[in-house]
């Protein structure tokens, strides 16, 4: 009777760490721990084609837009400032304006409306997302996006980092290569690369592949791509003597850097003996790179799990997410604490509701 | 690489479905290779087969470009540690375009299990009266001559890139040295003896770099440190014996000191 009774327990999240402005709001059942999305709002800062997202204009943008978002995610969700049981925001890692001009939005909130912060790993909210949505119990997690390159897996509560990005990560090659081409950031310069490498396919230029263990790197191979951007632009010929197009470009890069993904990822569920694989953050999305995973998952007898752009894209709801599950267990940070910072492991986060 | 029970029948490299060739024996199956072992030209010549089976996620053109790479790689660093006397087993034969790489088969245990059956018995405190400091000398002996490999392999412009007590055999020593001790303590002298001799050179590169040679001791010391907690003390001694094969090692030392202070920890930015 008494468990019935409880009530469900509700958390609003603010994520701003790049591009993406998002706020989010979660359920959590009081009984069966079940999360429920009750609204996901996100407004994405676009810059015009040819040029990347700079921290001063984002933040601006994330400055001009909060109210709104927020207000719409209320709306959307139903729910009432008063019935909230925290506000989460990201501390980090990410750029430095964006996050600062969201989490003193959400102090603002916090303070308004006289509830308790709770500051989130950026990389944790991916993590919790995923496992949340696709329901895989304890798989290697691949987080790949514009700011990190990660194959992590949990154990002893924490999420361990076992192999990474030892430069740029794989989405900010691939962005850079967008704005090499030129190409529009509208939705997201890796989905409008990933249309044009399905035109593509004649071909496969030849690129670097940098693999170390269970580390990789992608700075040489954006140099290598932009090389025979130029090559292309004059005129020049690839493997077969034949012309080559952007398309073609984009195809080559996409199975590289894809590539190296996959076997970074197959040699850290060899060495934990897993046969799961997750796989969260912006480039998850990419169907391409969910289809080399699920083929390579397939053959060691397991499966691939993934999510949308809802889920996979930055999102107010995994850190709405995340933060619920910390405060369940306690946790909250004091407004005196309630700091961002630009660097912040995934494995910092002492990882206290999992067993 | 940590082996795994296979989860479904593999099929075999087509060298090892002649007629002609012994029934190969699945050793170990790592993420991208599988080890055999069967013999090469008689039957009475063992030896390892190391098998890189395609991979259906990569495009077939990267694929079959990788994979050639990384056997002919794999041939050419055990092919010069062979001529500079660095003990690695000797290729026997390689085909690069069908995936696999034949050497020599070499007998014994890792060099993880020999020094876990010397620890086996000892007491679990660190603390170890003086008396007892003679009795390891086998086990000193040991990590002189892992330094002694190391040293060797350093010296010829080669990095290991996995080095581990995983990652090293011992060859027992023809007879065995043993002799004349009987009982528990001669198996546990048997136990750490041995030629010490470098395998899987999978993630090898050529390289003179001291950098990339102190991150290789940095490998093998915190491997060491992870597995061996009890013996991690005695790593000196491989240190020690590392200076003495290899002339240009004190600014190897050197370097390794700024490896450990930066660990592998990078901080992330976005």
């Amino acid at each position: 009777m008494d468990t019935t009774k409880k009530k469900r327990r509700i958390a609003l999240g603010c994520e701003g760490s790049a591009n993406k402005l998002g706020i989010g709001i979660i359920a959590h059942d009081p009984v069966t721990n079940e999360p429920t999305v009750l609204s996901n709002v996100r407004h994405t800062f676009v810059s015009p084609p040819g040029t990347g997202f700079l921290p001063k204009d984002t933040a601006q943008h994330h400055r001009a837009f909060f109210v709104r978002v927020a207000k719409q995610a209320l709306a959307n969700a139903g729910v009432r400032p008063s019935e909230l049981d925290c506000i989460c925001y990201t501390r980090g890692p990410g750029m430095g304006a964006p996050l600062t001009s969201v989490a003193v939005a959400a102090r603002t909130l916090a303070l308004l409306w006289g509830k308790e912060l709770v500051g989130v790993n950026h990389c944790v909210g991916h993590i919790e997302m995923g496992r949340a949505i696709t329901g895989a119990a304890n798989p290697v997690v691949l987080y790949v996006s514009g700011g990190n390159t990660q194959v992590i897996a949990y154990a002893e509560q924490r999420y361990r980092i076992f192999g990474e990005a030892l430069d740029i990560a794989v989405g900010n090659c691939l962005d850079r290569f967008a704005r090499t081409l030129e190409i529009s950031n509208d939705p997201a310069p890796g989905y409008n690369i990933e249309q044009l490498a399905k035109k593509g396919g004649r071909v496969l230029l030849d690129l670097p592949y940098a693999v170390k263990g269970m580390d990789c790197s992608f700075s040489g191979i954006l140099t290598r791509a932009d090389e025979l951007a130029a090559v292309m632009k004059a005129g020049g010929r690839g493997p077969d003597g034949e012309t080559f197009t952007q398309a073609d470009l984009c195809f080559s890069l996409q199975e590289t850097v894809f590539a190296m993904l996959v076997e970074i990822t197959e040699r850290a569920m060899a060495h934990v003996g897993s046969n799961q694989v997750l796989i969260v953050g912006g480039v998850g999305c990419n169907e391409r790179l969910q289809e080399m995973m699920g083929a390579m998952a397939a053959e060691r007898g397991g499966s691939v799990y993934a999510t949308d752009e809802r889920f996979c894209i930055d999102n107010g709801i995994m850190i709405a997410h995340a933060g619920l599950l910390a405060y369940e267990t306690g946790f909250k940070t004091l407004l005196e604490e309630s700091t961002c910072t630009q660097r912040f492991r995934t494995d910092e986060v002492f990882v206290k509701w999992r067993k | 690489m940590a082996t795994h029970a296979p989860p479904v029948e593999f099929a075999l490299p087509q060298v090892l479905t002649y007629p002609a060739s012994t029934p190969p024996f699945l050793v170990a199956q790592g993420a991208e290779g599988r080890l055999y072992k069967t013999t090469h030209i008689t039957s009475s010549r063992p030896c390892a087969l190391k098998y890189r089976p395609s991979k259906s996620y990569r495009h077939p053109i990267l694929d079959a470009r990788l994979t050639k790479a990384r056997i002919q790689a794999e041939a050419k660093v055990l092919d010069r540690c062979c001529r500079e006397g660095v003990p690695v087993p000797a290729v026997y034969a390689l085909d690069a375009g069908g995936g696999w790489l034949m050497m020599e088969w070499v007998d014994g245990v890792p060099v993880r299990q020999g020094i876990n059956v010397w620890l086996g018995e000892r007491p679990e405190d660190d603390a170890v009266p003086d008396a007892e400091v003679a009795d390891e000398t086998p086990l000193v002996d040991l990590m002189n001559r892992i330094g002694e490999a190391v040293g060797a392999l350093h010296r010829t412009g080669v990095i290991h890139g996995d080095l581990t007590t995983s990652n090293m055999m011992l060859r027992p020593w023809a007879g065995g040295q043993s002799n004349g001790v009987s009982g528990e303590d001669g198996e546990k002298k048997k136990a750490v003896g041995g030629d010490v001799i470098l395998i899987d050179f999978g993630l090898a590169t050529q390289s003179v770099a001291d950098e990339d040679r102190a991150v290789d001791l940095y490998v093998l010391e915190r491997a060491f440190a992870s597995t061996h907690p009890r013996a991690e003390r005695l790593f000196t001694h491989v240190l020690e014996a590392y200076k003495q094969a290899y002339k240009k090692a004190p600014s190897v030392i050197h370097k390794l000191e700024d490896v450990r202070m930066r660990g592998r920890k990078k901080s992330m930015l976005g």
